[in-house]
């Protein structure tokens, strides 16, 4: 942590009051969380009758591990693999368009530039979940719907993230550095992917990471577009399980823990990569919220 | 008063004017910018045209699909689940969301001005449910809630105490703002957070020669700095709010009775589109609903500029 926090941070000085407050706000926000974490380490009978805080009578974390791997043939594994080809292959693709759209929004002026810009402001106000009944129809009018392009090319289109770019694109690369090049011969192409994209490497996983995430979360287009078990994201696949849980009988109760412990298993990818890849939000967040 | 000044140097650094200067390369520009707008206008444009097309039509029992002109519209302004799953919305926006953006607000301020203890664990634990999907979110809250299994009402009956229902229709509101607040005060909190740490330094130091305390750092630095980051989140929440359909389409099963078809109006075009499979009177609610989030967008972002032009 730097000392250069504020004004009181350079005295040194910390207040208990005010620590204990954020202290009670942080436990409101990780004992959700570290309910699931215990509650995945309980057989199916414990998770109803002993308290949510203490550990089972039994530790079937392992056996709860072993159970939702191998349920109906391994269809968590197969979701989970989903979810990641559909977040991988829609993040590079978001990532490489709204680099390339950043970068050229920033350094050229065109005709059109403005409209094509303007049009892009207007969409990030267009909620996603208005556009998926027509993109559902439109999909099944060429026979995509139940196929991973129906969730990936979708996923692409990232207004916001191309207003990032451009944002970022004016900061990092400088004009001047542009026309040197220039002078030296080099084209456009070469100056964009030998010059402008090594100085946006921090906005391209910025954009790569907030893309990542939406594909990664996403529950209502493929709820919508994917009828196929085997094509689930995992996100869909849990809901799946859990709705069947509800259904009673002693099959059914075995998917309780099962929603539980697969809940947990996906979650603990995704902490891990927000703690190790924190600053990167932060850098991406203040581009977009300290300018306008 | 020298802390106002202070906030106006800050106010006049955020313009650029190199937009004359720039050369022109026509072929380089459409070659980067082409392919994102293509795909812009197939995934983005041409839906939303195709949703305003169904919104003019009706399927008929016999006789197939007829022109309708705007009759999907004007049932859908008098149709009362949709003007409920609206009000709803409204609800929110006025209550759980403003009350979750002052929160970020103040956690962020406090975590800045360095007074707290172990602040970059606090940090990270606020923020830590940005990285839990919406789906686990509410699939786990669901467990939480529930009358046996969660911990909550697991403790009330520890003490002999009715535990209350979440998920009852008296309390089903509430319970769904706090699943949201859950899943987004660190979000908005970072956003805060973020541009606090862009002030420059060298303000609070001005500000500790001239006298200022916290709380007057707080008001005439900190806040007109944050100006941006508010429009930013202020905007998000209004998406954020008529776009709720995972929260209420996961917690139905639980409480099909207190959540009904039609909680928030996603949920209807949901239901409408897919389970009563009415596409032009769900495409026409579905255009409709982008239509108001542009419009209160809009007004969010023309009252920011009012104010900005009335201070500077």
């Amino acid at each position: 942590m730097t000392a250069l926090d504020s004004v009181s941070a350079v005295n040194g000085r910390r207040s208990n009051v005010l620590s204990i407050a954020l202290w009670v706000v942080a436990l409101y926000f990780l004992l959700p969380l570290v309910w699931l974490a215990v509650a995945s380490t309980k057989s199916n009978a414990d998770l109803f009758s002993t308290f949510g805080y203490a550990f089972g009578r039994t530790f079937a974390f392992f056996d709860n591990v072993v159970n939702v791997f191998t349920w109906s043939r391994g269809d968590y594994g197969r979701w989970l693999l989903n979810t990641l080809i559909y977040a991988l292959v829609s993040a590079v693709g978001a990532a490489a368009l709204t680099t390339a759209a950043g970068y050229a929004f920033a350094m050229y002026r065109f005709p059109g530039d403005r409209f094509m810009f303007n049009s892009l402001l207007a969409a990030i106000m267009v909620p996603t979940t208005a556009l998926a009944i027509p993109t559902y129809l439109l999909f099944a009018g060429v026979g995509m719907t139940n196929t991973p392009f129906a969730i990936i090319l979708p996923s692409l289109v990232s207004p916001f993230a191309v207003y990032l770019m451009r944002i970022f694109a004016a900061d990092a690369v400088s004009p001047t550095l542009l026309e040197a090049a220039r002078i030296d011969g080099a084209s456009e192409m070469r100056i964009f992917f030998q010059i402008g994209l090594p100085l946006l490497g921090p906005g391209i996983v910025t954009v790569f990471l907030f893309t990542l995430v939406a594909t990664w979360n996403n529950y209502f287009l493929p709820l919508i577009m994917l009828s196929d078990d085997s094509l689930y994201p995992v996100t869909v696949g849990l809901a799946q399980w859990r709705a069947a849980s509800m259904g009673g009988g002693s099959t059914t109760d075995a998917l309780y823990a099962n929603v539980v412990t697969g809940s947990f298993l996906s979650v603990v990818p995704l902490i891990v990569a927000f703690l190790f890849l924190q600053r990167y939000w932060v850098s991406g967040l203040s581009a977009g919220s300290v300018k306008e | 008063m020298p802390s106002a000044s202070l906030a106006s140097v800050h106010m006049s650094t955020t313009t650029t004017g190199r937009d004359n200067a720039l050369p022109r390369h026509y072929g380089a520009a459409y070659a980067l910018t082409l392919p994102f707008y293509i795909v812009f206008v197939l995934m983005l444009v041409v839906p939303l045209g195709y949703a305003a097309y169904l919104s003019l039509f009706r399927t008929r029992m016999v006789g197939g699909t007829v022109f309708s002109g705007i009759e999907n519209y004007i049932r859908a302004v008098t149709d009362a689940a949709l003007l409920a799953g609206i009000g709803r919305m409204l609800l929110f926006l006025t209550t759980s969301v403003p009350l979750g953006l002052l929160v970020s607000l103040l956690l962020a301020l406090a975590l800045d001005t360095g007074l707290v203890r172990a602040a970059r664990f606090v940090r990270l634990s606020i923020f830590i449910p940005y990285a839990v999907p919406g789906v686990i979110a509410t699939l786990m809250w669901g467990f939480i809630y529930g009358p046996t299994v969660g911990p909550i009402s697991q403790l009330f009956s520890l003490f002999g105490a009715k535990p209350p229902e979440f998920l009852s229709a008296s309390l089903i509101t509430p319970s769904m703002m706090n699943i949201l607040f859950w899943e987004y005060v660190g979000y908005n909190m970072i956003i805060f957070f973020a541009a606090l740490r862009n002030i420059p330094r060298d303000l609070y130091e001005a500000a500790a020669i001239d006298g200022a305390n916290q709380w007057q750092v707080a008001w005439y630095i900190k806040l007109p700095a944050l100006r941006p980051a508010l429009l930013l989140t202020v905007t998000f929440a209004v998406i954020g709010t008529f776009q709720i359909f995972n929260e209420p389409n996961l917690l139905y099963p639980l409480a099909p009775a207190s959540i009904g078809t039609a909680f928030s109006p996603n949920l209807y075009v949901y239901n409408l589109a897919f389970v009563q499979q009415n596409m032009n009177y769900a495409a026409a609610i579905a255009f409709l609903l982008a239509a108001i989030v542009a419009i209160i967008s809009f007004a969010v972002q023309s009252a920011f500029q009012h104010r900005a032009g009335s201070m500077s």
